[in-house]
């Protein structure tokens, strides 16, 4: 940043300081004269406002901490007396608890515009990958703060997710031991959760720092998805960005000041102003809004992984890999693989069915035996959900970086965005919730069925039904099927619409396309 | 020296200099790697935590077909005073159909005394069923209403996600009475 000539400052102070640490000159370059291309829709506001969400709640956080207290007898107090008691100490806690929704709506936003406009794409791999690292370590922080105010969400969240760590074979129990300290989530847990959830935020601010670094080498994309050719296509960031961002900026904290003053526990749950009591399972525990989508992957895996589909799946992963990733097949002819996707859809098959039958005991079926169990399968898919996006890039190398050019993959974006959502709703709801249920039995048991519904114990009759682990299951098999098939097979046969010569270009024409 | 070095030239452009470097750089690596251990050792559970690892509970005031909770290393144990069905009920199950195959003497030590942890062992929430109003799931022990698992009079999983059966924590019949766990 200090190399080649530097131009003088008028003001003698500010160039006293420049000479000796061109701070003013880097100021100057990155966020003054910073050429970025000219035609940025809103989405483009979504970073400054992450970027302004993450220092608010630093800022909050760190005058919060000066009046709570992390020990499990006194911490739900100290927070209550927050709100109470400490002057203006509602409108912190207000603050800070909405900000944290609110810097995941600006990250959700943000995300979905690199993946609409194709923002990952060569050469911005590794911003993409450390967006996603800001990510993970959004939800960490976010979760451990949850657990901080010592309600009944508090620790049994904290409860539910770090026995998922119990999942790991062979060494899981001993991470959750490390984690909590003791065996539950008591007192250890709380203080050191405290302590990271003061820590995590300035390594992300840190990861935030080197994401920004990687966009001002490459330059930002833009909704055209191409490159910028030369001076007409761009205008220097300051004031014409700067002032676009402040105004994107102020919108936003109008609709967050809407929560903060009139409605801030909307997104909460009520159940976190009852005392942790770690005799008493809330009925129905849910995490807060933004991980839903992910809670309901993990909940959707209810079925153990046996030998047969893990061998069926590793043969559905070499054909795919053979006739959808590679685009001349390298070991395999088309018979052999057609057989190969057959061979490996039965056996998955046949896997699922004698795992969900437990009674007919097909050879190495048996539940206790299978090498992923339903709980580890659904951690895996939890994680293996957000380890996609790293390798989004890879997955999706269509030429092309805009869905504007896409007609496909802008739908099956547009897809994946609406099922993403439903995950989400999927993941508020109960378990066994039951949408669409359908009698199957003979006319009189169904008869009987019917007569008693609502009763204490309605007649059995066999029923065909579609409840909620379904319907988690449905989009999870989506959330998967569109990263691992549907966007390497439209990186391969989808055609492109016509690309503009120039983001100059483009704007001039569309000017023109106003004016007559 | 000098002499030395040059001997090794010879194989690939390597010297000593590099292999010394290298192997400083893997003990430098070490030692940081073991500067961190005891840093996380101390997250694991302290002695006050461990000292509490027993109790002693009197039972002579649970009546047959009651239930008591203790609190055992933070976590509820239940404690079940069985009747005649449930014990028959949880000793007539066939433990090739079971998920976690274990039979019902396998897991007490006198029938009529069930002592299990009443942690599910899917992700850790408190099962129903301590008391009889509560739902016992359509196997008359313990119902978990986070994710639906559904545990029998032995404690055993029968239905729902959970991958295990209820935990029996290590116990003895201090007296006829009086039970101590841990």
């Amino acid at each position: 940043m200090a190399s080649g000539t530097r131009e003088e400052f008028d003001h003698p102070v500010v160039e006293w300081i420049d000479s000796r640490l061109p701070i003013f000159t880097m100021l100057q370059k990155e966020y003054g004269v910073f050429p970025t291309p000219k035609n940025f829709n809103y989405f483009w506001n979504f970073g400054a406002i992450a970027m302004v969400m993450l220092m608010i709640m630093i800022l909050t956080g760190i005058i919060l901490a000066m009046h709570y207290t992390a020990d499990t007898k006194l911490a739900f107090d100290s927070v209550e007396r927050i709100t109470r008691d400490v002057n203006g100490g509602w409108l912190l806690r207000n603050i800070h608890m909405n900000g944290a929704s609110f810097f995941f709506i600006a990250v959700y936003i943000h995300m979905f515009r690199g993946i609409y406009y194709g923002s990952y794409k060569r050469p911005r791999e590794l911003l993409w990958i450390l967006g996603v690292v800001i990510f993970l370590l959004m939800m960490a922080t976010a979760f451990i703060g949850y657990v901080l105010p010592w309600g009944q969400m508090s620790l049994w969240g904290a409860t539910v997710i770090t026995n998922l760590f119990s999942a790991i074979p062979f060494i899981g129990d001993q991470i959750v031991t490390l984690l909590w300290g003791g065996f539950s989530v008591d007192n250890p847990t709380l203080t050191r959760f405290f302590a990271l959830h003061y820590l995590l935020p300035f390594v992300i601010f840190a990861v935030v720092f080197l994401h920004i670094w990687a966009l001002h080498i490459t330059g930002s994309n833009n909704p055209l998805g191409i490159d910028v050719k030369g001076p007409q296509d761009t205008l220097p960031f300051n004031p014409y960005y700067t002032y676009k961002d402040m105004f994107g900026i102020v919108v936003f904290m109008v609709i967050y000041s809407l929560f903060i003053f009139y409605m801030p526990d909307s997104l909460g749950h009520p159940d976190n102003y009852i005392p942790a009591n770690p005799l008493v399972t809330p009925p129905h525990i849910v995490p807060e809004w933004y991980f839903l989508p992910f809670y309901a992957i993990l909940r959707a895996i209810t079925f153990n992984m046996n030998l047969y589909m893990l061998a069926g799946l590793a043969m559905l992963a070499v054909f795919m890999v053979e006739f959808i990733w590679r685009h001349n097949p390298k070991y395999l002819n088309k018979s052999q693989g057609v057989a190969l996707a057959l061979i490996g859809s039965a056996l998955a098959l046949f896997g699922l069915i004698g795992d969900a039958n437990q009674g007919w005991a097909i050879p190495l079926t048996a539940a206790e035996n299978a090498p992923i169990p339903a709980k580890l399968g659904g951690v895996l898919a939890m994680f293996g959900s957000i380890g996609l996006l790293v390798i989004l890039p890879w997955l999706d190398n269509h030429p092309i970086r805009s869905a504007r050019f896409r007609p496909y993959f802008r739908v099956f974006v547009i897809l994946f965005t609406v099922s993403v959502c439903i995950l989400g709703y999927a993941g508020s709801q109960p378990a066994d919730k039951v949408y669409l249920s359908m009698c199957v039995d003979s006319a009189q048991a169904c008869a009987e069925h019917g007569a008693s519904h609502g009763a204490e114990h309605a007649a059995e009759a066999k029923m065909l039904k579609f409840d909620n682990t379904m319907l988690a299951q449905a989009f999870t098999g989506f959330y998967f099927l569109f990263f691992l098939i549907i966007l390497p097979l439209l990186s391969r046969f989808e055609k492109g619409k016509e690309l503009p010569v120039s983001i100059h270009q483009a704007v001039l024409d569309k000017q023109k396309k106003a004016g007559a | 020296m000098s002499a030395d070095v040059k001997t090794e030239n010879k194989h690939d452009g390597e010297t000593r200099r590099d292999f010394m470097q290298i192997l400083a750089a893997a003990f430098g690596g070490l030692g940081g790697i073991a500067a961190l251990l005891p840093l996380i050792n101390s997250l694991n559970p302290a002695k006050d935590t461990l000292a509490l690892a027993t109790v002693e509970v009197d039972v002579s005031d649970v009546p047959v077909g009651q239930s008591k909770t203790v609190m055992w290393r933070g976590k509820p144990v239940f404690i079940r005073h069985r009747t005649e069905e449930e014990i028959k009920s949880a000793a007539d199950v066939d433990v090739h159909s079971l998920t976690d195959k274990q039979s019902d003497d396998q897991r007490v030590q006198k029938p009529e005394w069930l002592v299990v942890v009443g942690v599910c062992t899917h992700l850790g929430c408190i099962p129903q069923g301590q008391k009889p109003s509560e739902n016992h799931g359509d196997y008359g022990g313990w119902f978990c209403s986070c994710h639906g698992s559904q545990y029998d009079t032995s404690g055993r999983i029968r239905k729902g996600p959970a991958p295990k059966n209820l935990h029996v924590p290590p116990y003895e019949f201090v007296s006829d009475t009086t039970i101590k766990i841990g």
